[in-house]
Formats: C-alpha cells, sequence, structure tokens
C-alpha cells in the first residue's frame, strides 16, 4: 500500500511534465493520468482501513531533512475526495477548453496542482507541509489567471500577494517551532510540545498565515473576486479543494499537534470568525447578481460552518461524543467538496451555453438544461444541509455538540446560516423554473453535464446514506 | 544578553514587522511585492539565526534548507507577480 | 434481509422508482408514463394490503440502516403507520388518474409526474419512520420535492407562492431539526414506541423536555398549518388541482399533524404529555386554529381559497383530538386523519373540474352548475355535508366521537364550544355554495367552457375520482363499524396506545 502513497505524488507530477512534453495529446494523458490517481487514492484509503495508518519515507531517509509521507484515516478520506473532485473537473475540462493552446496550458499547471494537493495531504512534517503548501499556492495563481481577462489577472493577482503573505507567516511559525523545539515532524512535535510563549507564537504565526489561505472571514476579501474569475473547472477546485488544503493543517495543527496548547478561548475565538464567516458569507451569496459569486461567496460562509467545531470539539471531553462531532466536521467539509466543485461545473455549462451567468436572466434554464438545474438543485440541497446529503449529518453533529456544550449560539448561527443559504439557492432556482415559452425538450444529459451531476449525487445522495464508514476511518490516526 | 544571535533575530523580527507594514499599507503594486520580498528576507535571517548553534560548531543544516526553499520559491513567485502585473499593466493600455 | 425487512422499502419504492424513470421520459411517451404511475400505484396497494394484515396480527415489519453512529434510518410499520400509509396509497392511486386527465396536452408532464411520484415516496416514507430521526428526514425531502409541483406553472406569482411555501417549511423543518437534535442529546435515539418512551427520564429535564415539545410542535405546526403558521396555504393555491388536493389531503398538512400525533402518543406518550401539562397548549392552538380557519374561509369568494382555509380548520381536528385524554378522543382525532383526507381531496377534484371544464374558479360563478354537472356537484355536496358533520358521512363520526372524548376527559366545557361554532361556520360557509349550485339559475354563460358536454359532463378521467372518493366517503361513515373501517382502525391504534 505504501506504493499507492508514491502512487499519488508521483503520478500526478510525471503526468504534469508528459503532458508539458506532448501538448497535443495532453487530454488523453491528463485523463489516464486523473484515473490512474483515483485508483491509487481508493486502494489507499482501502489499505488504511484494512491495516491502519501507513508511514513511507523515501529513499530511506529519516524525517528531519529526508521526506516521509503518512496516510491516516482523514488524509486517506481527503485524498479519494480531491481525487473524485479532480478527475470530475478533468473531464469536464476536456469539453470546457476547446483550443490546443488552451489546453498545452491548462493540463500542466492542473496536474501539478492535483501533485501538490496529494502531497499536502499526505506529508507528516512542517518543512514538506510549507514546500506543498506552496507549490500549490502557485499552481493555483497560475491556473486562476488563465481565464486571461483582466479581472480574472488581477484577482489573480491579490491571491498571489495573500498567499505569500499567509505563507511567510507560516513559515516565521515553522522557524519559531524548530528554535524551540528542534523538530518538525508533526508526531514527533505532538508529544514534545507544551503550552508556552513560543507554542503560542508559533501557533499564532501559522494559523493567521493559514486563515488567509483558508479565507476565514474577516481576512476572505481576495476569495470572491478569485473564485469567481477564474474558468469553471479551476474555480470549482479552488473552492473545493485548495482552501480546504489549507483548512485541512488548521484541523492536524489544532487538533493533533498543538492539542495541549489551544485553549478554549483561542477556540471560541475561531467560532466567532466562523459565525462572521456563515452570516456576512450567506448574506453576501445572497445579494449576489451573478452566480459564479454567489457560489463564491457561499464557500466563505461553508467554511465558516467548519471553524464552528473548533469551539465544541475543545469543549467536548475527549470520547465518543467528540468524535460523533469531529467526524460531523469531517463529513461537511467532504460533501461542501463535492457539492461545491459540482455547482461550479454546472454555472460553467450555463455560462457557456447562455452566454451569461446573471441570476435575474436564468428564466427558463430549468427547460433548457434540466440535468444542470438538477444538479445545481442537489448540490443546493447539500450547501443548505438538508437530508439526505452528508451535510445534514455533519450539520447535525454540529447542532448537537451545541446542545450538548451548552453553546446555544453556535445552534443559532447555524440555523440562520442554513436559512439563508436555502434562500440563496432557491432564488437561483425560482429563476431558473421561471416562466418562458421554451420548446419541451426530452430530458437529456450531454457529457459535459455528467460531471456536475455526479458530483452532485455523491455530495446529496451518496455521503448522507452511505457515509457511516467515515467515523470509523477518521479513528484510524497517525 | 545581546549576542549575535539574539541580534539577528531581533533584526530579523523588524525586517518582517516593516515588510509586513508595506504590505498592508502601499497601493502601489510594486511596492507590495517588495515589501513581501523585504518581510520574506526577515522571516530568512531569523531562520539563519535559529540555525546558530555556538561558536565552533556547525550550524544547523535545517533551518538553512528552509531558507534555501524560502528564497526559491520566494523568487519563482515574484516573477509570478511581475508577470502578471506586466499582463495587468499591458491590458490596462489596451483599454 | 428477509422479506419482513424488505417490505417496508418495498412499499416505499413501488413509487420512488417509477418516479425516477418518469424523469427521464419524452414528452411523448404518454402510456407509458401512465402505464408506470398505474403500476406502481397498484403495486404500492398490493403491498400496503399485505402490510396491513401483517401488522393486524402484529407481525413486525422493519429496516434499519445505519447513516451515522447512533443514527439508524428506521422503517416501521405499527398500527398508526399503517392507517396513514394506506391512506395515502389509495388517494395517490385515484390522484394519479385525476392527474392524468387534468394535464392532458399540459407541458412538462415528465418532470410533473416524477415529483409527484417523489411527493408520494416521502410521504410513505414518513408514515413508516420508525424514530424521530427518520421523520425528520422524510418531512425535509417532503418539503423538497413538492416545491418543484407548486412552483410547477412556472408563473410568477406560481414562483412566489412556491417561494412562501419553502420559506415557512424549511422555517419549521429547522424548528423540529433543532427540537430532534436537542431530544437526541437529552433521552439518546427516540424510537416511536407505543405508549411513548420519555415518561422514565428524570424529573430534571422535564422543563428541557417542555422546550423541546414546543419546538416540535411549532416545527410540524407550520406544514399542519396552525394557526399561526399556516400563512403559506393559501398562497400554495397556485399549484395545479391534483397537486392542491394531494397537499391538502395527504401529502404535506397531513405529514404535520401526523407528526403531532406521533411526538403526542409515540414519542412523549399521551399521559406524559398530559403529565407535563402540555396537552392544553396544543387544545387551545387546535382550537383557536378551527375557528380562525372556518372564519376566514367564510370571507373567501375563490374557491379553491375557501376550501384551503376549511383545510386550516380541519386538520387541526387532528390535533384537538391528540389533546384530547383518553381513547376516544383519540379514537375521534386520528380517524379524521382519514375521513378528512378522504373528503377534502373530493372537494379539490370537484373544484378542479369546475375550472378546467367551465372556467369556474368563484363561488358567485357556480350558479347552476348543479345542472351542468350534477355528478360532480353530487359528489361536492356529499364531501362539504360531510365536512359540515352531517350523518351519514364520515365526517359525522369523527365529530361524534371527538365530542363524545371531550365529555368523557372533562373538557366538554371548552370543546363543545369550539366544535359547535366551528360546525355552524362550516355550514355557513358550504351550504350556500350549495344552494348556488343545486338552486340558483345559471347565468347566461359560463365563464370558459373548456370541455363541453358529450357523453359525460366533463372528460371520465375528471368525473371518475371525485365520484369514487364521494362514495368513499359516504362508505367511511356507513360502515364506520365495519371491520378494517377507519374509525375501527382508529380504535386498534387507540387500544393499542392506552395498552388496553
Amino acid at each position: 500500500m505504501t506504493d499507492a502513497m508514491i502512487g499519488l505524488v508521483a503520478l500526478p507530477l510525471a503526468g504534469a511534465l508528459a503532458t508539458l512534453l506532448l501538448p497535443r495529446s495532453a487530454t488523453a494523458v491528463a485523463i489516464g493520468t486523473g484515473l490512474a490517481i483515483t485508483v491509487a487514492a481508493g486502494l489507499l484509503l482501502f489499505g488504511v482501513a484494512t491495516q491502519g495508518a501507513l508511514h513511507y519515507e523515501i529513499g530511506g531517509w529519516s524525517a528531519g531533512l529526508g521526506i516521509a509521507l503518512r496516510a491516516d484515516g482523514l488524509s486517506a478520506l481527503l485524498l479519494l475526495m480531491t481525487a473524485l473532485v479532480m478527475l470530475a473537473a478533468s473531464v469536464y475540462a476536456s469539453a470546457y477548453f476547446s483550443t490546443v493552446s488552451e489546453r498545452a496550458r491548462f493540463w500542466p499547471l492542473w496536474l501539478l496542482l492535483w501533485t501538490s494537493l496529494n502531497a499536502l495531504l499526505l506529508s507528516g512534517d512542517l518543512f514538506n507541509l510549507y514546500v506543498t503548501l506552496e507549490l500549490l499556492g502557485l499552481s493555483a495563481v497560475a491556473l486562476a489567471s488563465l481565464g486571461g481577462k483582466r479581472a480574472a489577472v488581477a484577482a489573480a493577482l491579490r491571491y498571489l500577494l495573500v498567499g505569500l503573505l499567509g505563507s511567510m507567516m507560516f513559515l516565521a511559525g515553522v522557524g519559531l517551532i524548530y528554535a524551540g523545539y528542534g523538530t518538525l515532524d508533526l508526531a514527533q512535535l505532538a508529544l514534545a510540545i507544551g503550552a508556552g510563549p513560543v507554542a503560542w507564537t508559533a501557533l499564532a504565526l501559522m494559523t493567521a498565515g493559514l486563515l488567509l489561505k483558508t479565507a476565514l472571514f474577516p481576512l476572505h476579501f481576495w476569495l470572491p473576486p478569485a473564485h469567481a474569475s477564474a474558468s469553471a473547472p479551476v474555480s470549482a477546485v479552488l473552492s473545493a479543494l485548495v482552501v480546504k488544503a489549507a483548512f485541512y493543517l488548521v484541523l492536524r495543527l489544532w487538533l493533533d499537534v498543538f492539542a495541549n496548547v489551544v485553549t478554549p478561548a483561542a477556540a471560541d475565538l475561531l467560532g466567532v470568525l466562523g459565525a462572521g464567516a456563515v452570516l456576512w458569507g450567506s448574506w453576501r451569496a445572497l445579494q449576489a447578481e451573478r452566480l459564479k459569486l454567489l457560489a463564491a461567496w457561499s464557500t466563505v460562509a461553508q467554511l465558516g460552518y467548519l471553524f464552528l467545531f473548533f469551539p465544541l470539539l475543545l469543549a467536548l471531553p475527549p470520547g465518543p461524543a467528540r468524535e460523533l462531532a469531529a467526524g460531523g466536521l469531517v463529513m461537511l467539509a467532504l460533501t461542501h467538496g463535492f457539492a461545491k466543485a459540482s455547482l461550479f461545473l454546472a454555472i460553467g455549462i450555463i455560462q457557456q451555453r447562455c452566454g451569461h451567468d446573471t441570476i435575474r436572466e436564468l428564466d427558463g434554464t430549468a427547460q433548457r438544461l434540466p440535468a444542470t438545474t438538477f444538479a445545481i438543485a442537489l448540490a443546493g440541497v447539500a450547501l443548505i444541509g438538508l437530508p439526505p446529503s452528508g451535510a445534514f449529518l455533519g450539520k447535525w453533529q454540529l447542532l448537537a455538540g451545541a446542545v450538548a456544550t451548552g453553546q446555544w449560539v453556535w445552534l443559532v448561527v447555524t440555523a440562520i446560516g442554513s436559512l439563508l443559504a436555502a434562500a440563496y439557492i432557491v432564488r437561483v432556482l425560482g429563476h431558473a423554473f421561471g416562466h418562458r415559452p421554451y420548446p419541451n425538450l426530452p430530458v437529456s444529459v450531454a457529457r459535459e453535464e455528467w460531471p456536475a451531476l455526479l458530483l452532485a449525487a455523491m455530495a446529496a445522495l451518496v455521503l448522507g446514506l452511505a457515509g457511516a464508514p467515515v467515523w470509523g476511518l477518521l479513528e484510524i490516526g497517525t | 544578553m545581546l549576542t549575535t544571535q539574539v541580534l539577528y533575530a531581533l533584526a530579523g523580527c523588524v525586517i518582517v514587522a516593516l515588510g509586513l507594514r508595506g504590505a498592508l499599507l502601499h497601493a502601489s503594486l510594486l511596492q507590495r511585492i517588495v515589501a513581501i520580498n523585504v518581510m520574506g528576507a526577515g522571516v530568512f535571517l531569523l531562520l539563519i539565526a535559529v540555525a546558530y548553534r555556538g561558536p565552533g560548531l556547525a550550524p544547523d543544516p535545517v533551518p538553512h534548507a528552509l531558507v534555501l526553499t524560502g528564497i526559491v520559491v520566494a523568487v519563482s513567485a515574484t516573477a509570478l507577480a511581475l508577470a502578471l502585473a506586466r499582463r495587468l499593466h499591458a491590458e490596462q493600455g489596451d483599454d | 434481509m428477509n422479506w419482513d425487512a424488505w417490505l417496508p422499502v418495498l412499499v416505499v419504492a413501488s413509487s420512488l422508482l417509477p418516479g425516477l424513470v418518469i424523469f427521464f421520459l419524452r414528452e411523448g411517451s404518454h402510456r407509458l408514463r401512465t402505464a408506470l404511475n398505474l403500476a406502481g400505484a397498484i403495486l404500492k396497494l398490493l403491498l400496503v394490503g399485505i402490510l396491513i394484515w401483517g401488522v393486524f396480527h402484529e407481525h413486525v415489519y422493519e429496516s434499519r440502516w445505519t447513516l451515522a453512529p447512533g443514527l439508524d434510518l428506521v422503517l416501521h410499520a405499527d398500527t398508526l403507520s399503517v392507517l396513514f400509509v394506506t391512506l395515502s396509497t389509495v388517494l395517490w392511486l385515484v390522484t394519479t388518474i385525476y392527474a392524468i386527465g387534468y394535464l392532458e396536452n399540459a407541458p412538462h408532464r415528465s418532470r410533473f409526474f416524477g415529483f409527484f411520484s417523489l411527493c408520494v415516496s416521502a410521504t410513505v416514507g414518513l408514515a413508516l419512520a420508525g424514530n424521530l430521526f427518520t421523520f425528520v428526514i422524510f418531512f425535509e425531502l417532503l418539503t423538497l420535492v413538492t416545491y418543484p409541483l407548486v412552483a410547477h406553472r412556472g408563473t410568477p406569482e406560481a414562483v412566489r407562492g412556491a417561494r412562501i411555501y419553502l420559506t415557512y417549511t424549511l422555517g419549521g423543518g429547522m424548528l423540529l431539526l433543532i427540537g430532534t437534535v436537542w431530544l437526541h442529546v437529552l433521552a439518546g435515539p427516540t424510537a416511536f414506541v407505543e405508549g411513548g418512551t420519555l415518561g422514565s427520564l428524570p424529573a430534571e429535564y422535564h422543563p428541557q423536555l417542555k422546550m423541546i415539545f414546543l419546538l416540535l410542535i411549532m416545527g410540524l405546526g407550520v406544514k399542519a398549518a396552525l394557526v399561526p403558521l399556516h400563512g403559506w396555504l393559501p398562497h400554495a393555491m397556485v399549484a395545479p388541482a391534483p397537486v392542491s388536493a394531494l397537499l391538502h389531503a395527504v401529502a404535506v398538512v397531513k405529514a404535520g399533524a401526523f407528526g403531532i400525533v406521533r411526538v403526542v402518543y409515540d414519542v412523549y406518550g399521551v399521559n406524559f404529555a398530559d403529565q407535563l401539562g402540555l396537552l392544553t397548549g396544543l387544545g387551545i392552538a387546535a382550537a383557536v386554529t378551527i375557528v380562525y380557519g372556518s372564519v376566514m374561509a367564510l370571507l373567501q369568494d375563490n374557491l379553491k381559497k375557501r376550501l384551503a382555509y376549511s383545510t386550516v380548520s380541519q386538520v387541526s381536528y387532528i390535533a384537538l383530538g391528540t389533546a384530547i385524554l383518553g381513547p376516544i378522543g383519540t379514537i375521534g382525532g386520528i380517524v379524521h386523519l382519514v375521513h378528512q383526507g378522504i373528503m377534502k381531496i373530493t372537494l379539490f377534484f370537484a373544484a378542479g373540474n369546475y375550472a378546467e371544464t367551465l372556467g369556474i374558479h368563484k363561488v358567485s360563478e357556480m350558479n347552476g352548475v348543479g345542472r351542468r354537472m350534477p355528478a360532480t356537484t353530487l359528489a361536492f355536496s356529499v364531501a362539504a355535508l360531510g365536512m359540515i358533520g352531517v350523518p351519514p358521512v364520515a365526517g359525522f363520526v369523527s365529530k361524534w366521537y371527538l365530542g363524545l372524548g371531550a365529555l368523557e376527559a372533562g373538557m366538554a366545557a371548552w370543546v363543545m364550544p369550539v366544535l359547535i361554532a366551528s360546525s355552524v361556520l362550516n355550514a355557513a360557509y358550504f351550504l350556500p355554495v350549495l344552494y348556488r349550485a343545486w338552486f340558483r339559475e345559471p347565468g347566461p354563460a359560463w365563464p370558459a367552457e373548456h370541455i363541453p358536454a358529450a357523453r359525460f359532463e366533463t372528460s371520465a378521467t375528471l368525473l371518475w375520482p371525485p365520484v369514487v372518493t364521494a362514495m368513499l366517503a359516504l362508505a367511511a361513515g356507513l360502515f364506520a363499524a365495519a371491520p378494517y373501517s377507519p374509525l375501527e382502525w382508529a380504535t386498534l391504534i387507540a387500544h393499542r396506545e392506552y395498552g388496553l
């Protein structure tokens, strides 16, 4: 099973080089690579489920200067989610980009992004995490700027500067950690670290850098323009995966590595920021005039929910109740990944077919593009958190945690946020179902509509109805 | 006690602060790119101070590796930022 | 899994799968769609027949599927669920036939019938839910799949009505969800058990249990249209007639009422709820709704709106029966779940026939319609008299048991005036309609005659459903004492709930 780990990093990297060298057959190479990565991710999850957490040192070099790959339940789950979303978006992109030159520029960066995502999720020490975080940021910016329009370039530039700022803060934190504890290995750190000024400062610096990258309110200002002006497949993975990668690091640091350092007050601060994100993001999504802006603001809001879990996790005593809540958090993150990717892909189809994505002028889309409208509705179910989506189970745990710890304010925030989400989704559907004399077409699903549809089904049906193993997998730690 | 190591580290912190201030307050794009690079230099200085293990001893290689990687990243990111800025500028001229 | 575990799943799937297939049919494949619809409906009826027999003989049908640790999706058939399942299945069959005639040549029939089948699947799932968690899931699903049906016509009015509908029901759903989560944290998974399970909790939980009850009833009350949570119902009238019929008689409104019955009897337990002093509040809310709905119905000229406010009023008889402690009141409330369904669906079918055949939408346009459409008007009259409570139609039985139950429980002092006032008001808003239809001279022309009188007064698929349901309403009253009648089944439920 260690082969699967190596494959997850080596395959996309090799694919990136191959698409660079063979621009004419880049699409075929990329789709083939994507399939292989998805198989590897599936195998890895199976391996983790049967054999427990996995560990591999590349070239036999031990932690410190060598590169070690690790996978536990959480990272294996996120790797599989990444693979499925990236594969679906790849299939979509193969139809989305029409010219050879567009494709030749897109695929190498795309596969590089995939490499850095996988490597980040497999890294077990702060040094490699820093490197992969940078690689991820750079490839994401390059992809975001591919749209070529002025707005896209300006947003990408801002995205880059914000990302660099975040990385520098993260790096400064890493330096402090090394000065204080003499190791960067996460597992060793978790044992060595104790509460104190060095640990607090380092955690504060790293967290601030990561919050900037994950666009937590009020550091979200760069996200809506960047995600709304990129091309559809890029927007999909930026919103679904790239911000999630930074969030994954926050989760690892706060819950695993710095578990002895973090205080309930600090977690409450994250909760407050999360609440701000939920309310402000949902409100702005409701005001948005364009579909892509709506989706981007919805990402700001959805990330907020994830941070609402922090004060609950810190207040719950270690044990089943806490594990349930942690599972709910991951379930919400997974569902959002699939749902938001689906939403952006579906919006891309509307944009290509109708020539715009203005919400007020969507009348009749339900008749013209029934499958795409259905995908938006399903993704909307997951974003609102209605059953049978995975987000319903996630929000259930969020509410249960809030009730169990008596932190009613998060419950109120969740309820208001969900109703606002319902409002912005229904606003879109109301226009899509609007009355226009369109011909009675039979329901047909075009090739580029399938990825959005399948991703939405994953979020709204599969995760909700067959997601119970997620909780078991999360107990497999490093 | 103000050893060389602490001096380096403090200088690094001051440079980081200056860079951060520049990155947040400057309106001009080029100034912000430079400011972020200044901030990076401060972080690297901090890391070099961390690597010092005492007179006569070889410095710790791990922070050095971090600095080297950081420089590579900073250079490529700056290049990307400048390229984007040029494209932005060119399109602005077109408008 | 064995047959006993599969049966509840099959009952849900028998409408779910045809519904999913129908989405992908071409608009023109009319026959295939009709065949799928009817095959699903008839198959469901057969499966429900087995279910009735089995539950009567105390057979256990249960399917269980784990969604998350401690959260199981449970489908379980007991006497109460079988009553609701049977009602939905029979009325779905009739409504499907009606809808086929009603939507002839209308656009987007595949979409309509697809969601129509999903709507029934959600209702049946809700009826068979074995715990509060499962109930919440199907309750929310029902909201989702009825939204496109209400918005079906796509007019600004329809889209607006659908939005109001969704705002209310999702808000209610959120309250229900919070109550359910709270209860789950307090008491663990809450299975529906006859007689309730919460009575054994320590006394320090009682204040919280009261708060939870309030949340649950408010959440359910939105769908059940308890005043002041009823605001969506008149707006949802923009839906096509078969949807209104199903919404008012079976699916949405009834789901709320059914949920109230479940929470009081099978979660809290009626004795424990009484002990906590919760029934009085529920009873007052129901009484206010009954009178308010009737008064509002009296003020409407639009026929469908009058029927809508009548639903607001009539559905609260179920809540009222729930609030009356003692088996007789329980029987009255539960049997009204069925009786109101049969009668109200007849009224909506008839209203749809008037609109489709002659373009009549208002009460003031109904002069002499009884001569032009005697069979439809006869069905309308039977159902209307039943609503008033005239024997031997089904509604009389419900009111009789409610009154008797109130006497027995010592609540007659306020229940009796409500029942009498409501009956007088029912008469006041239905009898003038009947008088107009039968005894006034028709005007020179109908508002818009779409279907000319031929062999029948209107097309056959529109005519037979109201006639059949009116006969059912009559039969439910006439043969109330026969085995397997709604009354007998409600009596069985009450006996099991009170452990008699």
